[in-house]
């Protein structure tokens, strides 16, 4: 049986949405000697704007590069959700912020749905609201179980920053236990996260919180 | 032994004007082809070579001409809103019969468009956006690989032919990060201009006569020792300008002939699963990989399709779809625009094929399920179904 699996990244520009679609795809073309390809596309705001980076992991050479039939979909930013959740295949996995996205009920019906708190983890638990992307990989990576695990964390220790290695590490394990978790308690999860947090954080806050020195610089095309 | 890379269309531009023995860049940033000098201000010093940026397009792109005069082989890129601005520019390389790699990513237009998204709406802007007779050969790369291929050959043919090349490159395929095995640089052929053999005091740049159609022009360093005139006027052997009837007239032509009198040179096209074929999809860049799907897909429900892809998009290959019309009772042509291309097919086609096309300017590519369904159309074997059977929005 051929192999062929679709991932599409979606956020706000600045989530580094991108970045996490470029270490799957590389984690699979460099260590797992498969082909895949990174599309990203963004506005023309720098930050801000919803952004989307689809990936497709193939043991062939792939011909037509955006996402059609998409496996799984991680989605960090409402805008970026509604614009961008087409193309899902009946059942998809979808992973989402749990703060900063809603799914309706008929999509909760026709997906696989799971919820975590990515970006507030990332904040104050690890610390450093960049590792998002990171914990993210590590949520995608033991959902979807397409790539080994340690030849991710390889392209992650390629793709980040060294002063930032263990920050990410650390993200990324705990992004990986996190979704064993979820995946053994995925419903009682999501109950209790709704009724702790009951009130959604508004995204222009996190994405100020995400990039405080660029704020008020003027947008690039 | 391939090397195999992870690159994005963009950054294989870059690396491949560089094993071509570009060592001049000139350029003013704009999204989406950021990344060929993002690349290249980092690599060209490293290679002993200058990348500048200049306050706006005009002035690189004349930078790049003064350098290719100077020897070097330069390249400029650009897209939509920056390519109109260079237009002056590159009329003069044609004029000046210089060499000289101009990419454009295209980019949603008119105007600023949609900056970061996709289309194919310059095709006939490259042919034909400077004024005045002239014809600047214009290469279309479709994947990873052809970004780099394509770029060495667009090198080549500018030394070759004494010429400005277009490489038109979209937006899709620039941003596209994907696995690549780069050919082993001692695998391609690099060439380079032709050396004057004269004196220096005997040398002319535009001496036809003692040359042939296709005189040599310093490289860098002969070019200290060879004095020259060079001027956007008509011009005579010498290099200044004339107005003599005579002179013109034939200095015109020849400026199209070097490069149609040699079309086999030039000329590159995939045929792909065209043998038996009811229906040919016509499609050229990012656009020809959507295409090649929906043929896939169309063969496997039983419909003879096939596709037809320029890869020198200019000068059109009009034989190559001549011959076509006369064999494929459909055409179907698809671009990102609102239809450009389609104009050569049919002028090409001479009536003797049914063209239809699948068009679309949105900013976004064309889905293989839109060129399936035209295909079914085309082919009188229509569903009513969607295609996208699996799919549930």
């Amino acid at each position: 049986m051929p192999f062929h699996y679709e991932l599409r990244f979606v956020g706000a520009g600045g989530q580094g949405n991108m970045l996490a679609g470029t270490i799957i795809a590389e984690a699979a073309i460099f260590y797992e000697n498969k082909y895949a390809t990174q599309v990203p596309t963004y506005t023309s705001q720098v930050r801000g704007g919803p952004t989307k980076a689809d990936v497709i992991i193939d043991d062939q050479p792939i011909e037509f590069a955006e996402s059609t039939h998409i496996d799984f979909l991680l989605a960090l930013d409402q805008r970026a959700f509604e614009l961008y959740k087409g193309d899902l295949k009946v059942n998809a996995l979808v992973l989402i912020d749990s703060h900063l996205v809603q799914v309706s009920p008929e999509d909760q019906q026709r997906r696989d749905v799971y919820a975590y708190p990515i970006v507030r983890t990332a904040k104050y638990e690890i610390g450093k609201l960049v590792t998002a992307n990171i914990l993210a990989v590590g949520l995608t990576v033991e959902l979807t179980a397409v790539l080994d695990k340690e030849n991710v964390r390889k392209a992650i220790r390629a793709c980040v920053p060294a002063a930032f290695l263990d920050l990410n590490m650390r993200a990324y394990d705990l992004g990986l236990q996190a979704a064993r978790e979820l995946r053994s308690r995925k419903r009682q999860l999501m109950a209790a996260d709704r009724l702790a947090c009951p009130s959604m954080v508004p995204p222009s806050d996190v994405l100020t919180a995400l990039a405080p020195s660029t704020c008020g610089q003027p947008l690039t095309a | 032994m391939p090397e195999v890379r992870i690159a994005s269309g963009n950054e294989l531009v870059a690396e491949a004007a560089l094993a071509a023995g570009c060592r001049f860049y000139a350029g003013y940033p704009i999204t989406p082809s950021s990344e060929i000098p993002e690349r290249l201000s980092k690599r060209l010093p490293e290679l002993g070579g200058v990348f500048m940026q200049f306050e706006d397009e005009i002035a690189s792109v004349i930078a790049a001409i003064g350098a290719s005069y100077a020897g070097y082989k330069a390249m400029t890129a650009s897209s939509g809103p920056g390519i109109s601005l260079k237009q002056e520019g590159i009329g003069l390389a044609c004029m000046m019969e210089l060499p000289l790699v101009i990419v454009n990513v295209m980019r949603g237009g008119p105007s600023t468009g949609l900056p970061t998204r996709v289309s194919q709406a310059d095709y006939m802007q490259a042919r034909w956006g400077t004024h005045g007779d002239h014809l600047i050969i214009t290469v279309a790369p479709a994947t990873l690989l052809e970004c780099y291929t394509e770029t060495v050959r667009a090198f080549n043919l500018a030394e070759k032919y004494r010429a400005p090349v277009f490489i038109l490159s979209d937006a899709t395929l620039s941003h596209l990060h994907g696995r690549v095995e780069l050919p082993a640089a001692a695998s391609f052929e690099i060439i380079e201009r032709r050396q004057p053999s004269v004196a220096p005091e005997d040398y002319y740049p535009y001496d036809v006569d003692r040359f042939g159609p296709i005189p040599p022009l310093p490289n860098r360093d002969n070019f200290p020792r060879y004095r020259f005139h060079m001027t956007g006027l008509n011009k005579d052997k010498g290099g200044f300008p004339t107005e003599n009837p005579t002179v013109v007239n034939a200095d015109e032509r020849r400026m199209v002939a070097k490069i149609m009198d040699d079309r086999k040179a030039i000329d590159s096209c995939e045929y792909y699963r065209l043998d038996d074929a009811q229906v040919a999809v016509v499609a050229y860049g990012s656009n020809a990989t959507a295409a090649r799907v929906a043929v896939n897909d169309a063969r496997q429900r039983g419909i003879k399709a096939g596709l037809f892809r320029p890869i020198t998009v200019w000068p059109f290959p009009e034989a190559q779809v001549r011959e076509l019309a006369g064999r494929v009772p459909k055409i179907l042509v698809t671009e990102m625009n609102l239809g450009q291309m389609v104009y050569e097919v049919e002028r090409a086609a001479r009536g003797q094929a049914e063209i239809i096309t699948v068009l679309q300017a949105a900013g976004t590519p064309i889905r293989p399920a839109q060129i399936l369904q035209q295909i079914q159309v085309a082919a009188g074997k229509v569903v009513g179904d969607s295609i996208r059977r699996e799919v549930l929005v």
